[in-house]
């Protein structure tokens, strides 16, 4: 364990402010609360020996790390457990596939209206809730049927002295590859030339499935593309708030990751909302933003706030005329990437989601903004309003969305 | 974005002072590294623990160095009233200490307080009941036994067997009626009719009023909130009864990162460096409000060779004591508990000579040198007045 996230510990005075605002121990008692699991039970571990079972229950949201004032690092500690149990008694199946979302999504997008037909049959999904351990009802997004890389790949972006990097995830190129051309329309749009280098899975969802050798081999790899443009002072921007997490932080803290490398990587992370604040700050944001008359709740997931920037959608939005914003307050939805597919895991992952699931249903909003994938499908699992990355707001607003005002970029 | 203020510290101080700037309609944003002291303490707004004395008239008979001095009693009984109206269901004044029985059965003086704790108070005496959930540090029948020494009060205790929870589960069973309705039940049949019935302070807590008053309506009697240790049920009701509205008056608040430097020019701060997950970054702005607390919160620092610093703005700390720093007396006064930064007539820190360090850096709460909190039971009435008074100065100043 890194000394960083093991010294910490010795800061933890027991006050429990962490017990208070964990979500999931609010709503199991299969999750004692990451005090118990984290600083406390963390003395009782030595080397190879796991005695923790409920660890598994953590999501790893990270909401105890960033509340707790003396600065212990119970979120890292937590999910480095969890690593250590899995590597004992060894990694299920089912987590080891679930875990793969480039692996699943090459298999899945050439197939994608047959794959899809079987995301939403009932007896398919019975079946894998049965035999592969996924909750039938479960929200699994769609394939695409086309990667975000193919457009990627033909797209001539614009000609400019101010760049900067793409890393659009796995969600992107596989499940959504119009929010991918939006984030582009709307960084060319104030004039960047965008370059969208090949690129894999960051090793996230492997890392939070306790596989930490696989997923730093996928770090690594994606490290590798990444920082020959970081080295060069490109700016790399992210719209996955949790795979940007995992290279601005979590690959050093959790990943115990190191090397020049990934120090350029992160410090040239940004996520997309912090960079094109960044610029309005700095007087280089276009704001030539059309009228939007819409209500539309905010909902910042766990691993935005892990980025410690404040909720800088919010500033975004609010110059857009006649848009109204409201901040949600609710903690976390509760999917946590991929633990609420999980058959044992996905009720007390809608218990989670309850508060946060109501409160958007009765903004009585049509639309709801939220930057994390998981977390915008799980919103609209929970609630049936459609979900968008506040990205998709601001390319409306400027008009990039309607081809007559397309040309004005 | 460059904000009016950047509040610095999430305890009641912050948010105070951070509420009161967003409802004038400031650009405000609230960092904080963690969330603050609220969390671990009862929310009664203890302004002097004066038995049950007229704190006005103590606040008058403060040496000058304490940060009470500063404001007129006008001003306290001000703040006091701008929190009332704020946060729903506190009662009380200035005028008159409550005597609330804490979970060890001692009496402690409270100005202001949750109504659900009110009926707790043993001033005129009475028949107390106690009643034990089987929670951890609340045993009714010591509470009881200490308190039965005091004139006028004869107090028992009851235990219900519940299964064992923490207080937090609790919290929660207690918004369900079918809980309220079992342990309504039980009690009916052991009450005599004038008892008053003290729980631990766990009646709920989104929906804590109803909870309280349908208690009241099932036993009809009065019934109160003993504080308990942390986790502090009243103390999460009051962080969510600051922040919410703070929020609602279009405050940012950002619980995680740590400000750790501060940028300053021609005697003015420019900005505050806050460390972020891969970067730090500088929060600009027209003024400052350090509420960052004492030792417990980190606002203040002691190294191993005794130096004693001011952890975001390295500002001179005034009272720091010669040795002995601690006493072997541990409850009484310890050298070190009135250490804190100087501030002048208003709010801002100062420097050894007592001219403003900074022109627009404020301060308040338990980083203010001057104060014993512990010992003169000042904590949160300390954090509302001078939150309030620095934030009104603030206010006037641009």
């Amino acid at each position: 364990m890194t000394e960083l996230v093991r010294d910490s510990l010795d800061h933890c005075v027991k006050c429990t402010i962490c017990e208070t605002f964990c979500p999931f121990s609010q709503v199991t008692p299969l999750f004692p609360g990451p005090k118990y699991v984290g600083p406390q039970a963390e003395r009782y571990r030595g080397a190879g020996l796991s005695p923790d079972v409920s660890v598994d229950y953590c999501s790893g949201c990270g909401i105890c790390t960033q509340v707790c004032p003396q600065g212990v690092k119970i979120a890292e500690i937590n999910s480095q457990a969890r690593a250590q149990l899995w590597e004992d008694r060894g990694i299920p199946l089912r987590n080891q596939l679930i875990a793969r979302p480039s692996v699943l999504g090459r298999l899945g997008t050439p197939v994608a209206p047959l794959a899809n037909w079987a995301l939403q049959n009932r007896a398919v999904r019975l079946l894998a809730h049965r035999l592969g351990g996924i909750h039938y009802k479960a929200p699994m997004p769609k394939f695409a049927g086309h990667t975000f890389q193919r457009w990627a790949k033909r797209h001539r972006s614009t000609v400019s002295r101010r760049k900067v990097v793409y890393f659009h995830g796995c969600g992107t190129n596989y499940y959504e590859p119009g929010v991918g051309e939006m984030v582009v329309a709307v960084l060319e749009h104030n004039g960047f030339h965008v370059r969208i280098p090949p690129q894999d899975c960051c090793g996230l969802p492997l890392q939070s499935n306790g596989n930490f050798p696989a997923a730093r081999k996928y770090l690594r790899r994606l490290i590798g593309k990444l920082a020959p443009y970081a080295h060069d002072g490109w700016p790399i921007v992210a719209n996955s708030t949790s795979c940007g997490l995992m290279l601005k932080r979590e690959a050093r803290e959790i990943l115990e990751v190191e090397g020049e490398d990934l120090e350029a990587v992160s410090a040239a992370t940004h996520d997309i909302c912090e960079f094109l604040l960044g610029l309005h700050e700095r007087g280089e944001l276009r704001t030539d933003f059309r009228s939007l008359p819409l209500t539309v709740p905010y909902h910042a997931p766990c691993q935005q706030r892990g980025h410690e920037i404040g909720k800088p959608a919010l500033d975004l939005l609010a110059l857009i005329p006649d848009l109204r914003v409201i901040e949600l307050d609710a903690d976390c939805c509760g999917i946590a990437g991929t633990y609420g597919l999980k058959k044992e895991k996905y009720s007390i992952s809608m218990a989670v989601g309850e508060r946060l699931f109501r409160d958007v249903y009765e903004s009585g909003a049509n639309v709801v903004a939220c930057d994390s994938e998981t977390c915008r499908w799980q919103i609209e699992h929970g609630t049936d309003v459609h979900a968008v990355h506040p990205v998709e707001l601001l390319y409306r607003a400027y008009g990039l969305d309607a081809p007559v005002a397309v040309s004005a970029g | 974005m460059t904000y009016d203020t950047v509040v610095i510290g999430a305890g009641l101080a912050g948010l105070t002072a951070a509420l009161r700037l967003a409802e004038e309609g400031r650009q405000v944003i609230l960092v904080a590294k963690g969330v603050g002291s609220t969390h671990l303490a009862p929310a009664t707004i203890d302004v002097l623990a004066v038995d049950d004395k007229s704190p006005a008239e103590a606040l008058s008979k403060l040496p000058s160095e304490h940060p009470y001095a500063r404001l007129p009693v006008e001003v306290v009984a001000a703040s006091i009233e701008w929190f009332k109206a704020r946060v729903a269901g506190y009662r009380g004044g200035l005028h008159e200490n409550f005597l609330l029985p804490t979970a060890v059965g001692a009496v402690k003086p409270s100005a202001v307080v949750p109504e659900s704790m009110a009926g707790g108070d043993l001033r005129g005496g009475g028949r107390f009941v106690f009643v034990g959930l089987g929670l951890k540090d609340f045993y009714p029948a010591y509470l009881a036994e200490n308190l039965d020494q005091l004139a006028d009060v004869s107090a028992r205790g009851i235990e219900l067997t519940l299964s064992h929870e923490g207080s937090l589960d609790l919290a929660r069973r207690f918004e369900q009626a079918d809980l309220r309705e079992v342990i309504a039940r039980q009690l009916n049949a052991q009450l005599e009719p004038d008892e008053r019935v003290g729980f631990p302070a766990v009646l709920g807590l989104r929906h804590a009023a109803e909870v309280w008053r349908d208690l009241e309506e099932r036993l009809e009697r009065p019934v109160f909130e003993v504080a308990t240790l942390p986790p502090s049920l009243p103390g999460m009701r009051l962080y969510e009864a600051m922040s919410e509205p703070l929020r609602k008056a279009g405050g940012r608040v950002i619980i995680g990162p740590t400000v750790v430097a501060a940028e300053t020019s021609n005697g003015r701060v420019e900005g505050v460096v806050v460390e972020q997950a891969a970067r730090s970054t500088t929060l600009r702005a027209r003024s400052f409000m350090l509420a960052t607390g004492g030792f417990a919160s980190g606002g203040l620092q002691l190294d191993s060779r005794g130096r004693i610093r001011e952890t975001v703005f390295d500002l001179p700390v005034a009272g720091a004591p010669d040795r002995p720093r601690f006493l072997p007396t541990y409850l009484e006064e310890q050298p070190l508990d009135r250490v804190g930064v100087a501030v002048d007539e208003q709010f801002r820190p100062t420097d050894v000579d007592g001219n403003p360090r900074y022109e627009n850096l404020y301060a308040a709460g338990a980083t203010l040198a001057g104060a014993a909190p512990w010992r003169e039971g000042s904590g949160n009435g300390l954090s509302v007045a001078t939150g309030y008074a620095a934030a009104t100065i603030l206010e006037g100043a641009q």
